[in-house]
């Protein structure tokens, strides 16, 4: 193995994210919940005990930096897997790609991976899991909390939590940890109107101040104001890739909806 | 950005580097190892993370208060009691002096092992949002389960030196050989854990076969009874039994006061690296996969 060459300031950073023929093709069980015993039992009566699951095939685009980039596409097109492997959650099956920054991402709704512990040790354990220093995590924890409005709730269990509440801390989590990439999934809609709104107001400050983000999201009035360039994802294949206004418009030609409908999936 | 540039690129570089905290390249690898040097570093460099899962799972579970901390002594103890009077029934009230002390040494340190194996199978699968959610060397999560279970073995020490006192029983110089095989049952303990951690998340059952197989195992290591007890034509058995070794070391050292047999302390140290080395390059080849399985 060739040592790693010395690391130079990089000059012209001009990729944030490049994803160069990425295919990712994983197994999943077919059983719900797959046991020794359910697979000994399948594997003698000769069922096949796993799926293959292609969820994105050659894909292939770069993120310059301080872009924002909307992904778009239906249920089941590999938007989330394609954001978990820039994440570096899933390996790419083939291709490669390369990410320059600190990542934050907001997937999944992250934090409360542990429903009975408090609010305030699930960001602990999530910011020192995602790489943090408990420094800066201190430094952090008043202006998540703040912009969370969640003070009286942190020293309580998070199943005490509202789905709402959930969402508030999970995305003020995400957005105040100063990453220099932001990698976010079906979560800029949270909470009740006032949180929405401030969340969108957040995210607009993040994207201009040249911050690099991914925006996965059914929303698409809030990505055509958000998004200086947008990726159609149809059944794992890159359909379209450029402007917001135009991708999102073939978009909505071939879901068959007008801009009309636009209000229906706003809250998605 | 065509090719020539890329390759030019002095940031083009191996998945070496996927740990790296500022550039990460990420490159098909869905079976098989990560360069282990950079996957340590990053463990070590996460270290942080386990503590705190550790103390913050051992407060969640009420030991936390000062009352609750009586609870780490009096649990081990009743145990131990429960234990005493079974054995004691059994064998009709014959025991050899010091009995009690040797079942409670034997008892503490077999739960330092299965209080960090109970927890740790489903390590990975409880832990769902967070691995979906950030890119972290997944062995944290088993590792976490041990240094727990040593948090709570710790106090129980202290009861186990009570007794022994109480028992009549010398201290002598030679007992200091007892941090040997305890080496050998937390390195045998990782590689469990993450065995069994990560068979979880293939096989949603272990979870439910593992405490059977922990009492089972209780039973057939030299707690409850002597090594000296065993018939000559079974002495095979502590052997394939990888606590046996171990536990029988263990015990000579820490009870009986004297310099362990080499044998036991060889053979406890090899199985603790078959399972840590086992362990740990099956959990640590297949953690990629884990995000698509939970």
């Amino acid at each position: 193995m060739p040592a790693p060459a010395a690391p130079e300031p990089r000059a012209a950073a001009s990729a944030s994210i490049k994803v160069e023929n990425v295919s990712i093709t994983y197994q999943t069980a077919l059983a719900h919940r797959q046991t020794l015993v359910g697979t000994l039992s399948r594997i003698r009566r000769r069922r096949k005990v796993t799926k293959e699951i292609r969820a994105v095939r050659d894909v292939s685009f770069e993120v310059p930096r301080g872009t924002v980039l909307g992904i778009v596409g239906a249920n089941g097109a590999g938007k989330s897997t394609l954001v978990r492997a820039m994440a570096g959650i899933l390996p790419p099956t083939r291709g490669r790609i390369e990410v320059h920054g600190r990542v934050s991402t907001l997937l999944a709704l992250g934090v409360g991976f542990d429903r009975k512990l408090t609010g305030r040790q699930n960001v602990m354990l999530g910011g020192l899991a995602a790489g943090l220093s408990r420094e800066t995590l201190a430094e952090k924890y008043a202006e998540i909390v703040e912009f969370a409005e969640l003070e009286e709730f942190m020293d309580m269990p998070m199943r005490t939590y509202s789905q709402g509440m959930y969402g508030r801390l999970a995305f003020s989590v995400a957005v105040n940890m100063e990453p220099d990439i932001l990698l976010i999934d079906e979560a800029l809609s949270v909470g009740d109107a006032h949180f929405k709104r401030k969340s969108f107001d957040k995210m607009r400050e993040l994207c201009e101040q040249a911050h690099t983000i991914v925006l996965v999201s059914h929303a698409l009035r809030s990505l055509r104001e958000l998004a200086d360039e947008t990726i159609w994802l149809h059944r794992g294949e890159l359909v379209e890739y450029g402007r917001p206004n135009k991708v999102i418009r073939a978009y909505q030609r071939f879901l068959n909806v007008d801009e009309d409908d636009e209000e229906t999936q706003e809250d998605v | 950005m065509s090719a020539s540039a890329s390759s030019a690129d002095p940031l083009h570089r191996r998945w070496e580097d996927e740990f790296e905290p500022e550039v990460h390249v990420y490159e098909p690898h869905k079976v098989g190892l990560p360069p282990l040097h950079a996957y340590v570093h990053e463990l070590w460099r996460r270290r942080e993370f386990a503590f705190e899962l550790a103390r913050t799972r051992l407060a969640a579970q009420h030991y936390g208060t000062a009352f609750g901390m009586v609870w780490l002594i009096l649990n081990p103890l009743l145990l131990g009691v429960v234990y005493f009077l079974l054995v004691d029934i059994l064998r009709r009230g014959h025991h050899p002096p010091g009995f009690f002390a040797h079942l409670l040494g034997g008892i503490f340190v077999y739960y330092l092992f299965s209080d960090a194996v109970r927890p740790a199978v489903k390590s990975v699968t409880s832990g769902g949002k967070l691995i979906l959610n950030a890119a972290f060397p997944r062995t944290l999560l088993p590792l976490a389960a041990v240094l727990t279970s040593i948090m709570r073995f710790l106090p129980t020490m202290v009861v186990y030196f009570v007794i022994h006192a109480a028992s009549g029983l010398p201290f002598d110089v030679e007992m200091l050989w007892a941090v040997v095989p305890l080496l050998e049952i937390l390195v045998f303990t990782m590689g469990i854990c993450m065995l069994v951690a990560a068979l979880q998340v293939y096989y949603r059952d272990v979870a439910n076969f593992l405490p059977y197989l922990l009492r089972i195992w209780l039973y057939a290591s030299p707690i409850l009874w002597y090594t000296a007890q065993v018939p000559h034509g079974y002495k095979w058995l502590l052997y394939v039994n990888p606590l046996g070794g171990m536990l029988t070391a263990w015990n000579e050292a820490l009870n009986e006061g004297i310099t362990p047999g080499g044998t036991w302390l060889a053979l406890g140290a090899a199985w603790a690296v078959v399972a840590f080395v086992g362990g740990g390059l099956f959990f640590v080849s297949r953690e990629r996969d884990f995000a698509v399985r939970i």
